[in-house]
């Protein structure tokens, strides 16, 4: 009786300040931004108006520039998450399954190591190359062609150069997980490699991308800086929130609801795919 | 509706309105200027001496009024005031007045250089101190037509000091832009010319900008105070603005991104501050710039003292140092603008600079539109009409931006 009172204590005390901190700091957090959201400002010295309005809401659902920006993000998220995981199966599966046992090692590395620079500095190592007078332009212009400079397309692409590790890494455990001979069935029974792909590979590995993908998605669908850096006049829901921060506090916690919306609403779609049950 | 707002938003337009009447017949300093009926000013109480320094100083600044030599060895206005007050200078260098007000509304700063689309917000907030100006000597010398205006004082009472002025202008790159521009148009309606490479200052009050022109281009609509727009004429200002987002590259708010933009031809005509040429000129990017003939929009900038303010016997210190007849002259040659310490003009590298800078020419200066919050009573006096206020032009700029 005494001891397994004991033990509860114990593990309510090594519990209690995660949960706390999960609690206060964290859902707590999010709970005051919406509860700013149905507040208002003084339009003159911008300080927040404890009024309770519901105005906010009213305008993120019905002036149309929202709408657009809102369109904008979420299609530059589902690009990025696409690009991502085009690019992530072939590489993943060159590292698992075709490279020598030695090199796989390196090249985990390899994938990992932009992690370790600095956000910014990618960021802005984009811009330069991606500027009128940039390496891009430079190794365009004798074909003939001239690079995307700064805008959506701009954005997209760092965007997923920048989230490329999160998509990779876990596409890569899965399939150095899949055993060797599944293949060889696939194989023996008659399967081409082509089909071998449709019916065995990717139906494994189905769960790690949509698990890479809420990271590639998520992130980019939070993204403000790199579109400050590189999007040249492209807005994305993080740019207004942003600029609303400082001009229009409730307003800006009313536009972040958007964003939570969408990746709740992406979290479920992803849980129903069985894809958080191996993360 | 938001009725507290609405009533406060009053308060302050009655003051800007009455004081842009009183200040705009005579051009000296008027002590009735910023008298009004329901602007008040929250009763804060002002410094009474200043004493010994804190040791540190925290500066909000327009980027090039804080310099400790670090752009240029040879521009250092912060090491010998360490040196001498023995205050260590933190400096955040703020991309837009509204930045600035929010970064002051954190209380985290103890002075801040505040354009006149900022200092009446931040006088109303309580954010911002009346400025004892017997504390900081060199006051004495701020030309009087600085002193006591609307945009810097309340019934009289100085919340700042004066510490100068300019205008916003119009930069290009000489080997893109081949036709000297002189006007506006070249951002506007002749921005296609250059598509995807004009810029523009990324913030609502830029809007004005837009109306600035259309009372040169389009005297129809009656635009008499590019700050004070009803519906139609905003409506007019944020067709012409989206007009010109077709050719916009990017916009700007942070000064290095504009310079880098400019030195590496993403950007090859639009809006700019003097420092910013300077800048850009300095890393040999072939930039010319330009105060079109409509006349521009610009800034005439104050320095104020935070209410919070933990350091403010520093703060003090700052203030006179800042206005003092050298520093004042080297701030003035760095940004680019008019010095408002009238003993500056004798100080300056470049002994036609004030000149240059129209320090004290007061016509020159009724051609630029200083930045002013824009309230729903119109500051150009009409009372037939309701004028958009800053909240309404905040949402225009969202929505030119798209």
């Amino acid at each position: 009786m005494t001891t397994r009172h004991g033990e509860r204590l114990r593990l309510a005390g090594l519990l209690a300040p995660p949960l706390i901190w999960l609690a206060a700091a964290y859902l707590g957090s999010l709970a005051v931004l919406f509860l700013s959201a149905f507040w208002t400002t003084d339009s003159f010295t911008t300080d927040v108006v404890r009024i309770w309005t519901t105005d906010n809401f009213q305008q993120v659902l019905t002036v149309p520039v929202y709408r657009t920006i809102a369109l904008r993000t979420l299609s530059i998220a589902v690009a990025v998450t696409v690009v991502d995981a085009l690019l992530a199966l072939p590489m993943a599966y060159f590292m698992a399954r075709v490279a020598p046992a030695r090199l796989r090692g390196a090249l985990v590395v390899a994938v990992l190591t932009p992690l370790w620079a600095s956000y910014l500095v990618k960021a802005y190592a984009w811009r330069v190359m991606l500027g009128e007078h940039g390496l891009i332009n430079a190794l365009a212009a004798p074909l003939g062609l001239h690079g995307p400079g700064y805008g959506t397309t701009a954005v997209v692409l760092v965007l997923a150069y920048l989230w490329l590790p999160y998509m990779i890494l876990p596409v890569y455990a899965a399939l150095e997980r899949l055993p060797e001979q599944h293949l060889e069935a696939s194989a023996d029974l008659g399967a081409g490699a082509w089909q071998t792909l449709r019916y065995v590979v990717l139906p494994a590995v189905r769960p790690a991308v949509l698990a890479g993908s809420v990271f590639t998605f998520s992130l980019s669908l939070g993204d403000y800086v790199a579109v400050q850096i590189v999007g040249g006049k492209t807005q994305m829901l993080g740019n207004v929130i942003a600029s609303q921060v400082t001009l229009d506090l409730p307003m800006a916690a009313a536009l972040s609801a958007v964003p939570v919306v969408l990746i709740v609403c992406y979290l479920t779609a992803v849980r129903r795919a069985g894809a958080l049950d191996s993360l | 509706m938001r009725t507290t707002p609405v009533l406060r938003a009053a308060a302050a337009a009655c003051a800007l309105l009455l004081a842009a009447a009183c200040s705009s017949g005579s051009g000296e300093g008027n002590d009735s200027a910023g008298r009004a009926h329901g602007f008040h000013a929250p009763d804060l109480p002002m410094q009474k001496k200043v004493g010994k320094g804190e040791g540190e100083l925290n500066i909000v600044a327009w980027a090039g009024y804080v310099e400790d030599g670090s752009n240029d060895p040879d521009v250092d206005w912060v090491t010998p005031f360490e040196k001498k007050t023995g205050c260590k200078v933190n400096s955040k260098v703020a991309g837009t007045s509204d930045e600035m007000v929010s970064l002051m509304k954190t209380g985290q700063y103890d002075t801040v250089s505040a354009s006149g689309d900022a200092t009446l917000r931040l006088i109303a907030s309580g954010d911002a101190a009346p400025v004892n100006t017997g504390l900081v000597p060199n006051y004495r010398d701020i030309f009087p037509s600085l002193k006591r205006q609307p945009f810097n004082s309340v019934d009289g009472q100085m919340y700042g000091i004066p510490h100068g002025r300019g205008a916003n202008l119009l930069m290009y790159r000489t080997d893109e832009v081949l036709d000297e521009p002189d006007s506006w148009s070249a951002v506007f309606e002749d921005a296609g010319r250059h598509a995807g490479y004009v810029t523009a200052y990324d913030s609502p009050i830029y809007i004005a900008d837009a109306a600035l022109y259309l009372m040169e281009t389009r005297p129809k609509l009656g635009i008499k105070d590019p700050y004070a727009l009803d519906e139609k004429q905003l409506e007019a200002a944020v067709d012409l603005l989206k007009k010109q987002r077709k050719s916009i590259g990017e916009y700007w708010s942070d000064y290095q991104k504009e310079v880098s933009a400019f030195k590496s031809g993403d950007s090859v005509v639009g809006t700019t501050w003097q420092v910013i040429a300077n800048l850009a000129a300095a890393e040999k990017a072939p930039v010319k710039v330009v105060l079109p003939k409509e006349g521009a929009t610009g800034w005439s900038d104050t320095w104020m003292v935070g209410a919070k303010a933990k350091n403010p016997n520093c703060a003090y210190q700052w203030l006179d140092w800042i206005v003092s007849p050298k520093v004042n002259a080297q701030v003035g040659e760095w940004f680019g603008e008019a010095p408002a310490n009238r003993k500056a003009c004798a100080e300056t590298s470049d002994p036609g600079f004030c000149d240059t800078f129209h320090a004290d020419d007061e016509a020159y200066f009724q051609r630029v539109r200083f930045w002013t919050t824009p309230v729903k009573e119109c500051l150009d006096g009409r009372e037939d009409v309701t004028c958009t206020d800053y909240a309404r032009w905040t949402k225009a700029w969202t929505e030119i931006k798209g």
